[in-house]
């Protein structure tokens, strides 16, 4: 057993760790957002009037959610460039992991909206609003609060994803890692500091969303 | 190059990697159920230590991420004395980590069983472990069928980490066929597409008919 | 046989003394949450009891001797001292991936190690005498309340118990099958020296067939005596109003 912690490696790679964090950071923000707004797109085309919409859209999500996310992003950076499309590293896997989550979204979202009770919709007929008011001004709002659990949850689950962007070498923790590893011929110090970075963010960032979750419940008396 | 003369060229391969999955997902599998059991009831235990330790082991491993865990287990582990080839590294990563989200559905389904049923046990002077082996759990399997499904869903999807560590994976023979051919399309496509039919075609209908088997032994069906 | 306690409990039952004789069929009435229940579910050990000594045929029971004194009794032990002591619930609590056959054996085969056949002979009786013998084969979701109640006290007969605890076995069944459950009771009543303690609601029932009947009040009993003197001329003040209520509402 050579189990022998070396602190001036720890504080060596340290700046760079951080430095990754923060890459870390952006790239689940960033592919959260674009969840956010996809799977509402891939919710709302499931209500489709048109059938084979909503058939088209359902199957591509369930495709979407039982296939592996590394494939799928591999599958984004190497095929775009076939059609002509040259796209970063940072683009494909942002776009990558912004369609998976879209894709678990859309399900929460589609739980949330059959939550919303029928009248609704007839009370919204009933003092003729628009389509879209009633979309946006009665439903979506009184979707989200069964909706935020399930929302919460894919925060952390994103987060803890992003280390498959290293694969086609987005500059995350994970590939800095993977790098100071390289260089220093030492995993001990890197790995287990990566681990102890993700552990130190998603649990308070679980914390965070279960409080949320209570504030809302509160805010609006349920 | 068309489709059918893609596949014709490369289908060996890809039915071996198809193979490779295939054990790291049942291996995987075995690893999570057992480790999620150990756990799951272990978090309901009145000893601390014991409760403890299970509330450790599940926050770690749902705290940082799969593939995190997967390196630290084959890069660093061999420093503490123990080296897994990357085979047995592979399933038991992903076993060790699905296991821990595993007990949490084992800890609910345990919760969710009536009341009455842990006293009408009881009352009937059956020990601890015959109440959680003959009345608790059978109950409890029954309601947690349906989010194993989807978990093994997810552990399927989680062993295509494992081709980076060289596991000769349908992944990593997708990425071997692209690294040599260019055919991205072609390779990730098909490499999609049976991941896709593996948890369609084989885990989703399993699951139902297991649903349906317990559901039939509760006199439910 | 004797059973006799005195506890204090969380002003859910206080300092009561109760004693119960052999072979003696005791209704216990009182308003809700009076403490009823509690009294049976401390004898079936499902709740602990801060203060106070249970005996059951003279032995402690959730107690034990060590050197001399007595100390809260090892799961062993509880095990052991619950065998002598039978129970049935409100809410059946039938093992539901069980057949009615399978919920009686389980005990007997688990517990006591009986072999299958002996379990299975020992099943069909008492299935037979709560008059279930024909529903054996079924889970108890195919079965009515009525059905099910019965299986759970054939349950807890093939135990073999000497004590029989009936928590308000017939307040969640339809008032149509109540019936065919107070028939098993009497019936035990008549051809079985049981000890028996009922919780109930039905004051008819209890004074068809009790020995003893106590009426609960804030987690003591108020009044106790023969279904005679209770019923016919009650003493206290909480008593004559408990039953001119429950009269009124009949």
């Amino acid at each position: 057993m050579n189990f022998d912690w070396s602190w001036t490696l720890t504080w060596e790679i340290m700046p760079r760790l951080l430095w990754a964090t923060a890459n870390t950071l952006l790239a689940a923000g960033a592919g959260y957002a674009i969840a956010l707004v996809g799977g509402l797109i891939f919710a709302l085309a499931q209500r489709a009037a048109f059938g084979p919409i909503r058939w088209a859209v359902r199957e591509f999500v369930e495709f979407i959610r039982s296939t592996p996310l590394v494939l799928q992003i591999f599958f984004v950076f190497y095929v775009a460039p076939q059609f002509g499309i040259q796209l970063s590293p940072w683009t494909s896997g942002l776009l990558a992991i912004g369609l998976h989550y879209s894709a678990y979204l859309s399900e929460v979202y589609r739980g949330g909206l059959e939550a919303v009770p029928r009248g609704q919709w007839e009370a919204c007929r009933a003092i003729n609003m628009s389509a879209r008011d009633t979309y946006f001004r009665i439903i979506i709002p009184q979707a989200l609060v069964p909706a935020v659990p399930g929302m919460g949850n894919y925060l952390v689950g994103i987060l803890k994803d992003t280390p498959m962007l290293s694969v086609i070498g987005v500059m995350e923790l994970m590939h800095a890692a993977n790098s100071i590893g390289s260089e220093h011929y030492r995993y001990l110090e890197p790995f287990t500091l990566v681990g102890l970075i993700f552990f130190l963010i998603s649990l308070p960032t679980a914390g965070l969303v279960k409080l949320l979750e209570r504030r809302l419940r509160l805010g609006l008396g349920l | 190059m068309p489709i059918w003369e893609f596949l014709q060229k490369y289908s060996s391969v890809l039915m071996h990697g198809t193979w490779v999955t295939c054990l790291q997902f049942v291996l995987a599998v075995l690893v999570a159920v057992s480790v999620a059991l150990v756990m799951g009831i272990g978090k309901l235990s009145a000893n601390p230590l014991i409760r403890g330790t299970c509330v450790v082991y599940i926050e770690l491993f749902r705290g940082t991420s799969l593939l995190v865990q997967l390196y630290w287990i084959f890069f660093v582990l061999p420093l503490f004395g123990i080296t897994l080839p990357n085979f047995t590294a592979g399933f038991i990563s992903v076993g060790l980590n699905y296991g821990a989200y595993g007990a949490e559905l084992v800890r609910g389904a345990i919760q969710a069983v009536p009341r009455g049923q842990w006293e009408a046990a009881t009352a009937l002077s059956m020990s601890p472990f015959a109440r959680m082996r003959r009345i608790v759990l059978p109950q409890a399997i029954a309601i947690m069928l349906p989010p194993w499904g989807n978990l093994l869903i997810e552990l399927l999807k989680g062993t295509a980490l494992v081709s980076l560590i060289s596991v000769t994976d349908l992944m990593f023979q997708a990425k071997q066929i692209n690294a040599s051919t260019y055919l991205s399309a072609q390779a990730f496509g098909t490499a999609l597409i049976i991941y896709y039919l593996f948890a369609r075609v084989l885990i989703t209908p399993s699951m139902r008919w297991a649903e349906h088997a317990v559901a039939r032994r509760l006199g439910r069906s | 046989m004797n059973v006799s306690k005195s506890y204090g409990k969380l002003n859910v039952i206080e300092h009561l003394n109760f004693d119960v004789a052999e072979g003696e069929m005791v209704s216990i009435i009182g308003p809700s949450g009076s403490g009823k229940t509690t009294v049976l579910r401390t004898l079936m050990t499902l709740e602990t009891i801060n203060d106070g000594v249970i005996y059951v045929e003279g032995k402690p029971l959730t107690h034990m001797a060590k050197g001399g004194v007595l100390v809260p009794a090892d799961e062993r032990y509880l095990r052991r001292m619950r065998t002598s002591i039978g129970m049935c619930f409100q809410s059946f609590n039938l093992f539901p991936h069980m057949t009615a056959l399978q919920n009686c054996m389980e005990g007997p085969v688990q517990v006591l190690g009986l072999s299958k056949k002996e379990a299975r002979e020992r099943s069909e009786e008492l299935l037979h005498m709560v008059g279930m013998i024909d529903k054996r084969g079924q889970h108890p979701s195919r079965l009515s309340g009525g059905q099910q109640q019965r299986v759970a006290i054939a349950r807890a007969l093939a135990m073999r118990p000497k004590v029989m605890l009936f928590d308000e076995v017939t307040s969640a069944l339809d008032p149509e099958v109540i019936g065919e459950v107070t028939n098993v009771i009497r019936k035990l009543v008549t051809e079985h020296n049981l000890t028996m303690l009922m919780v109930t609601h039905q004051m008819g029932f209890a004074r068809d067939i009790s020995d003893r009947v106590c009426f609960f009040y804030g987690g003591k009993i108020e009044e106790q005596g023969t279904p005679h003197e209770l019923f016919g001329s009650p003493q206290r003040e909480r008593t004559k109003q408990f039953l001119s209520a429950v009269k009124e509402a009949v």
